[in-house]
């Protein structure tokens, strides 16, 4: 098992390869749908000059995503005495951020994806561009990997509705697996392709 | 009419934080049939260990709690608005206490509900039946599966898939390969032959409610079940898609009557958090399983 650490280098992310798991710790943020349309158009769009009111937040995703790690997340969530805690927090499903994940890749300098089910050809470039990968959590483990995050450090965008907002978490030893490498792998591709042969036997049957 | 709101809400705890017995039996199963030390294995013990945890402290095997979708039965007599009422308050109070997430967003703002009731929703099927009891079955419907569940119309000129059972099992085998491990496999299938585009759906389904053990009383269809079951595993997409012999855990299969112009089938992927539970209440007592 690989330990990783935010910020992640680039080489330690290079020195990695599909099929292998690993554990991540330090600070990261969830980001599903909404954030991620809310980044390409607030951030990316403007080149980096996002309207006043939205500059905090810039401000601190800069920070937290560069060598950072993005968690494909809508937990459950509780707040006793003013402190949130994770309940729940398993991946969603990845391939809906594939239209905005290799631009937020490549503006923040994000070394890790986290989520489920992989993702397609233009994220699998810009992991291979920039120096990323995608870790696949597994799906529906909400407990367990609820349990790997020790602490809710805050939250922006609550307007989005508890799952879609940025919740920025301290992780310890968070469980994945190398689904997508940096060298142009991809498990699912793999996978996809076995799979689709496989099928064309049994159609025949 | 007593009030069981609070049934609900123990009912909707059960449904998030246990998973079904058979259920967990089958994903042991798999477990034993993957080669030791592959990522199919790992992803299959962190399933189990979460189980395991839920379990013991009352937490969502999934944060995503899915659409609640409940299937109730009750005698003559009894008002339907007002079971409605109580089932809507239990997924508010279910919310706040953490058992659900809050997962209704309005369809046209986008703006979260906070407590998991909307313009239908949950989801509320009711059937008059003759017995005395109110019986109530749960599902609780994840989206990362309903997103790769699908419908096909027979006949499908691009699978060779003509209007009989064979037509059926090659859309079906399609479905499973189209979904690869995006509804969070191994899963289990609920499939529907026949209806129109709404009560096939509807019906796909309610075949997810059936134990992983049962048989199907129409020996055709109990065929075509085991087939699909054994082919869909041959396809080796694996647990989450990491490859592996244990792609399905299970496929249910019924049939609806449908129009001479239309031939649906409906597949219901669910995930393996087939979230199920079910209560039975008979005068003051409510009893869980």
């Amino acid at each position: 098992m690989r330990k990783l650490t935010v910020p992640i280098s680039e080489e330690a992310i290079r020195d990695l390869h599909v099929g292998e798991p690993v554990s991540v710790s330090g600070v990261i943020t969830t980001g599903r749908d909404a954030a991620h349309k809310y980044m390409l158009d607030n951030f990316i769009k403007t080149g980096g000059q996002p309207p006043e009111s939205e500059q905090e937040v810039y401000a601190a995703l800069k920070e937290i995503l560069r060598g950072g790690v993005i968690y494909h997340c809508g937990p459950v969530v509780q707040q006793q005495n003013g402190v949130w805690s994770f309940v729940a927090a398993g991946p969603t499903t990845s391939i809906r951020e594939e239209p905005y994940q290799a631009a937020v890749i490549e503006h923040f300098g994000v070394r890790a994806v986290i989520g489920k089910g992989g993702m397609g050809p233009q994220t699998l470039r810009a992991c291979r561009d920039y120096g990323a990968v995608y870790l696949h959590a597994i799906g529906g483990a909400a407990t367990l990997i609820a349990r790997s995050v020790k602490a809710v450090l805050t939250v922006y965008k609550m307007e989005f509705g508890v799952p879609e907002a940025f919740w920025i978490i301290r992780v310890e030893d968070f469980p994945a697996v190398v689904t997508m490498d940096s060298h142009g792998n991809s498990l699912h591709e793999q996978i996809a392709g076995q799979s689709a042969v496989k099928l064309n036997e049994l159609i025949a049957r | 009419m007593q009030d069981l709101t609070d049934a609900f809400v123990e009912l909707i705890r059960r449904a998030s934080t246990q998973l079904p017995a058979d259920m967990e039996q089958a994903l042991r199963r798999a477990k034993e049939k993957e080669e030791p030390g592959s990522a199919a294995t790992g992803a299959l013990d962190t399933i189990l260990q979460n189980i395991e945890m839920s379990r013991t402290s009352f937490t969502p095997i999934c944060q995503d709690t899915g659409t609640p979708i409940f299937e109730i039965r009750y005698p003559l007599g009894v008002s339907t608005r007002t079971l409605a009422d109580q089932i809507r308050k239990a997924c508010a109070m279910a919310t706040e206490r953490g058992y659900l997430r809050p997962n209704a967003v309005d369809g046209l703002t986008g703006k979260n509900s906070g407590d998991n009731t909307g313009v239908d929703f949950p989801t509320m099927h009711f059937h008059e039946w003759d017995e005395e009891a109110i019986e109530v079955h749960l599902l609780l419907k994840g989206g990362g599966c309903e997103n790769v569940s699908a419908q096909y119309e027979l006949p499908n000129p691009a699978l060779g898939a003509g209007r009989d059972l064979e037509g059926v099992r090659r859309v079906v085998l399609d479905a499973v390969h189209r979904a690869q491990g995006l509804g969070c496999a191994p899963g289990v299938l609920g499939i529907a032959v026949g209806g129109d585009r709404g009560s096939s759906y509807i019906k796909s389904k309610q075949q997810l409610l059936r134990p992983l053990d049962d048989t199907n009383p129409e020996p055709q269809l109990a065929a075509l079940e085991n087939r699909l079951l054994e082919e869909g595993n041959e396809l080796g997409i694996g647990p989450m898609g990491f490859g592996g012999k244990t792609t399905l855990l299970g496929v249910k299969i019924g049939t609806l009557h449908r129009l001479p112009a239309s031939f649906f089938v409906s597949i219901a992927y669910m995930c393996w958090a087939n979230r199920r539970a079910s209560m039975r209440v008979i005068g003051e007592e409510v009893t869980y399983a």
